[in-house]
């Protein structure tokens, strides 16, 4: 027989494969397929915080400091914090480099 | 003790949802529609069922519409046909993964190109393998108790599946039948208020349709067709205390004069009353004929198929569409997959009719049964023949 690859047996579903407790996507790793990181220079950074506002998937965690720091547990490579980054702090950088 | 009416099919089955006590109906209001959701916007515009009428701009919203509402808890009813149906697939196979008890009518016609609404089954089979419940009725009457059926058995909470009523497009649709209504509190006392397991509510927050990751899709499949095999139990069951408070009776599969019989002929939906009466035109000349005829299409029910075939000699297995495989019709070979597993191998002609609304006669029927025993006999390829075609 084939071994057993899922992670929940068919019979403990929820109904429909529904979510019955909010913010399950939390233990969800969902940035595995990045492409580009991206690093900020805390030199140049001015605590605006827009790189936590505009993340789409709330990548930005605010540290003791009041600067910003990227999670990348779920950070897709978009690269939008870096755009709208308005002192240029955030550089999208090769994965791998 | 209700009464007894002579009613176009399209408009009794509105009623029959009417008296549902549907609270959501979302439909697609141009052809190829019907009657079905035309009198339920009219049972609502004039007060006379107290429900929600949402009027889409397509098939594929009236679906998602659909889901939408189910899943907030309402009973919810829709109806479709042909094109639009096929616009419509897409959510119907999110309304089924979502367990969401949806019940529909499909006026059962022909696919495009060429355009034709006309009757066949190629609807029905372009959605064969949606998961959801699927019935199919030979007359009027039975379109109205197959649909207090459906809501019963797609509510059900061992079930919890949406749940298709076919019935064939004008041959039932758009005819006039006699056909006994029963009272409200009658179908009140057959079918409880709908009773969510889940429903969206903002006091309980669930997330209903989310990713499933390879990691847990083939489970949620598994649970699905587990489900749907399962249903089959709580068909069952609601048909005989449908039978006990109605007086008519219902099975998966039915038989006509088969008990003797040496050569079968198998169809469904309406022509099968045409194929009783070339089955009792064909005994009046000693031919040893029976008739096969289905009312549950999903889940197969591949038992009964058996029982009501085996010992046959040969059999002629009539198929609403075409498949387009070059091997046989659908209906046909899902007939022979299961008489393949029970290790019966009798002679099988399939037969494609009556396709894109021609009709299919008595006179057509008696011809499949003549040649069937005549190929039998010869031993002929068993095959497919697309009947009445003109070279």
């Amino acid at each position: 027989m084939a071994k057993e690859t899922g992670i929940i047996s068919w019979k403990k579903l929820d109904l429909g494969t529904a979510i019955l407790s909010p913010g399950s996507a939390q233990s969800l790793k969902t940035g595995d397929w990045r492409s580009m990181r991206p690093v900020v220079d805390y030199d140049v950074c001015i605590r605006c915080g827009r790189c936590y506002i505009y993340c789409p998937d709330m990548v930005y965690v605010k540290v003791e400091t009041g600067h910003y720091e990227p999670n990348y547990y779920y950070c897709k490579g978009c690269g939008i914090c870096a755009n709208e980054c308005p002192v240029q702090a955030i550089k999208m950088v090769e994965e791998g480099d | 003790m209700g009464k007894r009416v002579g009613m176009e099919v399209s408009i009794a089955a509105a009623e029959a949802v009417g008296m549902a006590d549907v609270d959501l109906i979302a439909a697609y209001p141009i052809t190829p529609q019907t009657h079905v959701v035309e009198h339920l916007s009219e049972l609502v515009a004039d007060g006379h069922l107290d429900a929600e009428f949402v009027p889409v701009e397509s098939e594929h919203s009236a679906m998602s519409t659909c889901v939408g509402s189910s899943a907030a808890g309402a009973r919810t009813f829709t109806s479709t046909s042909s094109q639009g149906y096929a616009l419509m697939a897409e959510i119907c196979y999110i309304a089924a993964g979502l367990r969401l008890p949806i019940v529909m009518v499909v006026a059962n016609r022909a696919l495009s190109a060429p355009i034709n609404i006309w009757n066949d089954h190629a609807d029905m089979m372009m959605s064969r393998d949606t998961g959801w419940i699927q019935t199919i009725a030979e007359n009027g009457q039975e379109v109205v108790d197959l649909i207090f059926h459906a809501f019963r058995v797609a509510e059900d909470h061992r079930v919890l599946l949406p749940f298709i009523i076919n019935m064939d497009g004008f041959t039932l649709s758009h005819v006039i039948e006699p056909i006994i209504l029963p009272d409200k509190e009658e179908v009140a006392r057959y079918l409880p208020p709908f009773k969510p397991a889940l429903r969206l509510d903002p006091k309980h927050p669930v997330t209903i349709g989310p990713v499933g990751m390879p990691d847990v899709y083939t489970e949620a499949k598994k649970v699905h067709d587990e489900v749907l095999k399962a249903s089959k139990d709580v068909i069952v069951e609601a048909w005989k205390e449908l039978g006990d408070q109605f007086g008519r009776y219902y099975k998966p599969v039915e038989t006509y004069k088969t008990e003797d019989a040496e050569n079968l002929l198998f169809t469904m939906g309406s022509i099968s009353e045409t194929a009783m009466t070339a089955i009792d035109a064909m005994r009046e000349s000693g031919k040893k004929v029976g008739l096969v005829h289905l009312r549950l299409w999903r889940p197969f029910p591949s038992d009964e198929i058996y029982e009501a075939m085996k010992g046959a000699k040969a059999i002629a297995i009539v198929d609403r569409a075409l498949t387009l495989n070059g091997v046989c019709g659908p209906v046909c070979a899902e007939i022979k997959s299961t008489l393949y597993d029970r290790k019966f191998h009798p002679y099988i002609k399939n037969y494609i009719a009556g396709l894109g609304g021609r009709d299919v006669t008595v006179d057509n029927f008696v011809e499949m049964m003549d040649k069937l025993a005549e190929s039998a006999g010869r031993g002929d390829p068993m095959g497919y023949e697309i009947v009445g075609v003109k070279e």
